[in-house]
């Protein structure tokens, strides 16, 4: 295979600060030749194996999956595997740690307020326990109970949303985009019982009304989940509540054997062609 | 079910209502000079004769009471959410629902009162 050419020399702006040394952060400044489709996490590593062994940052998968690489470049929320240096910029790049978290060190966030704020939700499955361990059978959804709440399924947990939220810059209560993206995910789960349970947690001193809707949240994910429409949701769902004009929600029934006996419903998407 | 959910539901109401009511409000005020609503006494919708005229009219009284009431909730709400959102001690959080809860009531008793005063003077033709 044939070695890509440098085409442009970058200056990347990287923050700097270890925790132990410094008093604060500081921009240091690395020259160098990046090659056309470069990431920004390749390019960190090229200045970790050629010019400073002492830079930290947090990866893992590489390929948009893990969520790890989440940081602050050119001022917005991303992940740094999945963004292009040229696509960027062809002379400066800044690279920062995730806004709204503690450092570490260097560029890597400290993420375990935002994960103790996402335990508190109780994000998982709440439903008679007896229904639950019994093996027997299997829940049953419509792919309209699948979509309603589909999309906050792919939160891959990068912390990007919560980088971006302008209310969590001031208010540390405040749960933030991803644990209410969160809750309201297994809220819109027709397996799921456990409303009543969330309920306190999402209308209180943290809980949805802190939202004003900036809509920084949804811009920034890089994985096109919509977290201001699962909080403006949320937030239906508890007036709703309130008022006493909630409906009922209608939880999906538990089938034993294959099709309960009867055939299930061809749930399956149309074919596509795809034209010539 | 926290107080923060029924605070927002009114919000929300106060919301749609002032939407109403500051519509009707441009019609009359800012366009009375093309759309002669609510003002007889000539294009000037805040000449001494028309605001007497709207003034004498019941329904009127109330729907400025009505604006009263949902403007001091919905802003002072926002104001309440802006100061919140410092992360204040939960004490001091308290303190300060208290003291716009008696602000808002404060405002609304001294508007309510000049609003009908207004009504009772149109009434009776100008004289208080």
């Amino acid at each position: 295979m044939a070695e890509k050419k440098a085409i442009k020399q970058i200056n990347f702006h990287v923050t700097r600060y270890n925790p132990e040394k410094d008093p604060k952060p500081y921009i240091q400044t690395y020259k160098f030749e990046v090659t056309d489709g470069m990431t920004v996490l390749e390019g960190l590593h090229w200045i970790k194996d050629n010019l400073d062994p002492t830079l930290a940052w947090r990866y893992s998968c590489r390929m948009g999956i893990c969520g790890s690489c989440g940081m602050l470049i050119n001022g917005s929320p991303t992940l740094a595997c999945n963004t292009q240096i040229l696509h960027l910029s062809h002379s400066d790049i800044t690279v920062g740690p995730l806004p709204n978290f503690e450092i570490i060190r260097d560029l890597v966030p400290d993420l375990l307020s935002m994960f103790n704020k996402h335990a508190s939700v109780s994000p998982h499955i709440i439903r008679n326990e007896a229904e639950i361990v019994d093996r027997k059978g299997e829940f049953y959804q419509t792919p309209e109970q699948l979509e309603a709440y589909l999309q906050f399924t792919y939160c891959i947990k990068c912390g990007c949303c919560m980088g971006a939220c302008p209310t969590l810059a001031t208010d540390v209560r405040y749960l933030g985009p991803m644990p209410l993206t969160a809750l309201e995910r297994y809220n819109e789960d027709s397996r799921d019982e456990g409303f009543a349970v969330r309920k306190e947690i999402a209308s209180g001193d943290g809980g949805a009304f802190h939202c004003h809707y900036a809509g920084e949240c949804s811009r920034v994910c890089p994985k096109g989940v919509d977290p201001g429409k699962a909080i403006q949701l949320l937030k239906r769902k508890l007036v709703l509540d309130y008022l006493h004009l909630a409906h009922t929600k209608k939880t999906c029934r538990k089938l034993e054997g294959p099709g309960h006996g009867k055939p299930l419903q061809n749930t399956a998407a149309p074919s596509r062609t795809i034209p010539e | 079910m926290s107080n923060e959910t029924k605070y927002w539901s009114w919000h929300m109401a106060a919301g749609v209502v002032l939407f109403f009511l500051l519509g009707l409000h441009m019609l009359i005020m800012h366009m009375g000079g093309t759309m002669h609503m609510f003002a007889p006494h000539g294009p000037d919708a805040v000449s001494i004769a028309n605001s007497q005229w709207r003034d004498s009219r019941f329904w009127f009284a109330i729907t400025y009471i009505i604006l009263l009431g949902v403007g001091l909730y919905h802003g002072l709400y926002g104001l309440r959410t802006i100061l919140f959102e410092l992360t204040l001690k939960p004490a001091l959080e308290k303190a300060i629902t208290a003291v716009l809860l008696l602000v808002g009531i404060g405002l609304f008793g001294l508007g309510g009162w000049a609003a009908w005063a207004a009504h009772v003077v149109a009434l009776a033709g100008g004289k208080g």
